[in-house]
């Protein structure tokens, strides 16, 4: 019989001090909830957290708790929930799950850290860069917990990004503080701004250079690491502990480079993945390519929390522009210019589009990019169907398929 | 066939049948089998391999080569390796007809449409989504609804002279549409040529038909009439192997061939009639 191969792979080291980080950041906001000090804010995943830290605000990211939902597999049990008060099946999972385990009462902070509910918020924060969808879940929870839901409204499908962009979404932010002045006890410090600002720059750049190591042959790590290993740059940033958390992980995957130790055995094909990663199988992903000597070592997904325009001299303006050169908010025309650069940048071999069901904001295959990149670029792509969170949408065996199928044609290129 | 004579097995276990293609040294078909994949893969492959071995007059010990092939690629006890059945529907159409071409692959559970260069190199392959809306599954499901055997659907068909249109993508909402469709009086066989177009129309949408286009798989099989409405759909002739149903067996048995040794290749067959 021919028989499934097992594989090892390589383990990061850094991945202990990474947990701790995510331990001590979720009891320090679960503490903060108790006492009530100091105060929480909810903020999206790339909302203005550096603003909220400036004024001493403990920060927690819905997302990143519903991104732990679908990776602990408990999500798609709590969707229905959500579903069945009106949020439809066909939006955001994050949203569907993250509401359906509040309804439920149940967190999976609970089985990591012994933390029996998410902290309640002082102020909710969204930016819709992400989608309109973290609106919408906002203001379900200011409701629920009778908190003042804020927010910036973002530019999409941005071509070039211009001053007028810029002023906008500068003038939006501004806008934020007499409002958290208010609810924060505070006056607002601006120094304390580019001090959050000028570590949040810190972090984006150790982030970029930890991703960048992909580059090297063989890759040191994986896409799968890096969905993990990302916690810091989401929920850290504009903070000094993420930022020496990160030193760790540098200097061990460039230790990995220099003993040309790669993440996955033999590698064979590199791999770039557009799209949101399917959190319910990021181990079975990770498995099934290794086992195909392939990497999948460099995503856009990851590269979404790199936000080299932070100045802390200009606070207001960089944030506004970090935030709109962000992929997620750009034009096609950009968008591909951006893989185009990556694909060069980490020498892939192919392109992996995850068409996710409910997220068509991190779907960037549903209007012919893959056609006109392949066609500008030679490289070929797959795109797979699944989803984020609902493993309702996913069949693990067609993905399988497709991915072996994927490989072979690869192999066959090279001859 | 001498007794000493090797022979290359090539398995395929689909969702709906178990198909086994054994070729002999010149890449001639010399015995298959098709049976229901059933609920045990692992014996339902190895009944298979008894018969189409005795149709080739062959033993287990003369299998130089075995690959295997389709859903239940891994649970075949006497393959030595495995393909995806994208590879090898394309290895086994490639063997037929060696010039670039689009492959159809329509199946019990699953769409395929493969392109291939004119070298053989597969240059893209698409499946079908999720859901069952153009697959053997969705005629099963129309069969079972329109209380007609499937193997009767083909015959049906071909008497029709008004086809009914249904336009949804859903199985379920075309099976609503069906009753709907029994409702206000409709002939049954312009039903049925509709649950056909349904079907070929499913697979338009995956990819764009370019270069010669080839049909193969279990429905394709049993159906040729879905062969002519596809080339009215598309405007030219299709062309179909000789055994449609066992192009991935045929295509894993080449594999097998060519992992036994290096010096035969996936090349066009030598004697097309063997």
């Amino acid at each position: 019989m021919a028989e499934e191969k097992k594989v090892v792979r390589k383990k990061i080291a850094a991945a202990a001090d990474l947990n701790n980080f995510m331990r001590d950041y979720y009891l320090e906001l679960d503490a903060a909830a108790q006492k009530g000090s100091p105060k929480i804010a909810w903020c999206t995943s790339v909302g203005p957290a550096e603003i909220l830290r400036a004024f001493g605000f403990l920060v927690y990211f819905p997302e990143t708790h519903s991104a732990m939902l679908g990776a602990t597999r408990m999500a798609t049990e709590f969707i229905p929930e959500a579903n069945a008060i009106g949020y439809s099946p066909d939006i955001c999972s994050y949203l569907t799950a993250d509401i359906g385990a509040f309804l439920k009462g149940v967190t999976p902070l609970e089985k990591a850290f012994n933390i029996k509910s998410v902290p309640k918020p002082d102020v909710l924060v969204f930016n819709t860069n992400q989608c309109r969808d973290v609106q919408d879940w906002f203001n379900w929870y200011g409701e629920k917990f009778d908190a003042p839901v804020l927010g910036v409204h973002t530019y999409r499908g941005v071509g070039e990004v211009t001053d007028k962009h810029i002023v906008s979404i500068a003038k939006q932010l501004e806008a934020l503080i007499p409002p958290l002045e208010k609810i924060a006890g505070r006056p607002f410090d601006i120094e304390e701004l580019r001090r959050t600002v000028a570590l949040s720059r810190e972090c984006s750049e150790l982030w970029k250079k930890i991703l960048d190591t992909a580059a090297a042959r063989p890759a040191p790590l994986t896409f799968f690491d890096g969905t993990t290993l990302m916690g810091p740059a989401v929920v850290g940033r504009g903070t000094q502990k993420a930022v020496d958390v990160y030193k760790i992980l540098l200097a061990e995957l460039e230790e990995r480079i220099r003993k040309g130790e790669g993440a996955v055995e033999n590698e064979k094909f590199r791999i770039y993945w557009d799209g949101m990663p399917v959190w319910g199988r990021l181990s079975a992903h990770s498995q099934l390519f290794s086992s195909l000597n392939t990497n999948v070592l460099a995503s856009t997904y990851c590269n979404s929390w790199i936000f080299s325009a932070l100045d802390p001299k200009d606070p207001f303006t960089s944030m506004a522009r970090a935030y709109t050169e962000l992929f997620i908010v750009r034009a096609d025309e950009a968008k591909e210019a951006y893989i185009r650069n990556m694909l060069n940048f980490f020498s892939v071999d192919g392109i992996i589009y995850h068409d996710a069901k409910t997220c068509p904001n991190n779907s960037n295959c549903r209007y012919g990019m893959p056609q006109r990149l392949e066609k500008q670029t030679g490289i070929p792509s797959l795109t797979i169907n699944g989803d984020l969170n609902d493993l309702r949408m996913i069949s693990d065996e067609q993905t399988k398929t497709n991915v072996e199928a994927f490989i072979e044609q690869l192999q066959e290129r090279r001859g | 066939m001498t007794p000493a004579a090797p022979v290359y097995v090539g398995t395929d276990v689909g969702a709906s049948r178990t198909k086994v293609a054994v070729l002999d040294a010149s890449k001639r078909l010399v015995g298959w089998e098709v049976r229901p994949s059933g609920i045990d893969f692992t014996v339902t492959a190895r009944q298979c391999l008894e018969q189409a071995l005795a149709m080739a007059g062959a033993s287990e010990e003369q299998i130089a080569g075995a690959v295997s092939t389709g859903y239940g690629r891994k649970n075949v006890d006497y393959a030595r390796d495995t393909r995806t059945e994208i590879g090898c529907h394309a290895a086994g159409c490639y063997h037929y007809f060696p010039t670039a071409i689009t492959i159809i692959d329509i199946g019990g559970q699953d769409n395929k449409v493969i392109k291939l260069d004119a070298a053989g190199r597969r240059t893209s392959f698409k499946m079908n989504r999720k859901c069952a809306a153009g697959t053997g599954a969705f005629l099963e499901e129309m069969a079972a609804r329109l209380a007609i055997p499937l193997e009767g659907m083909n015959a049906l068909a071909a008497r029709s002279t008004d086809m009914v249109k249904l336009g949804s993508f859903c199985t379920v909402f075309s099976a609503t549409e069906v009753l709907e469709n029994i409702r206000h009086g409709k002939k049954i066989e312009d039903i049925v040529k509709g649950v056909f177009f349904s079907v070929i129309r499913r697979v338009v949408e995956m990819d764009a038909m370019t270069a010669e286009v080839v049909m193969t798989g279990g429905v394709v099989a049993h159906n040729p009439i879905i062969v002519q409405m596809m080339e009215d759909l598309i405007g030219r002739p299709i062309r179909v192997p000789e055994k449609p149903q066992l192009t991935g067996a045929i295509g894993a048995a080449l594999y097998a061939m060519s992992a036994a040794s290096e010096t035969v290749t996936l090349n066009p067959m030598e004697e097309p009639n063997g």
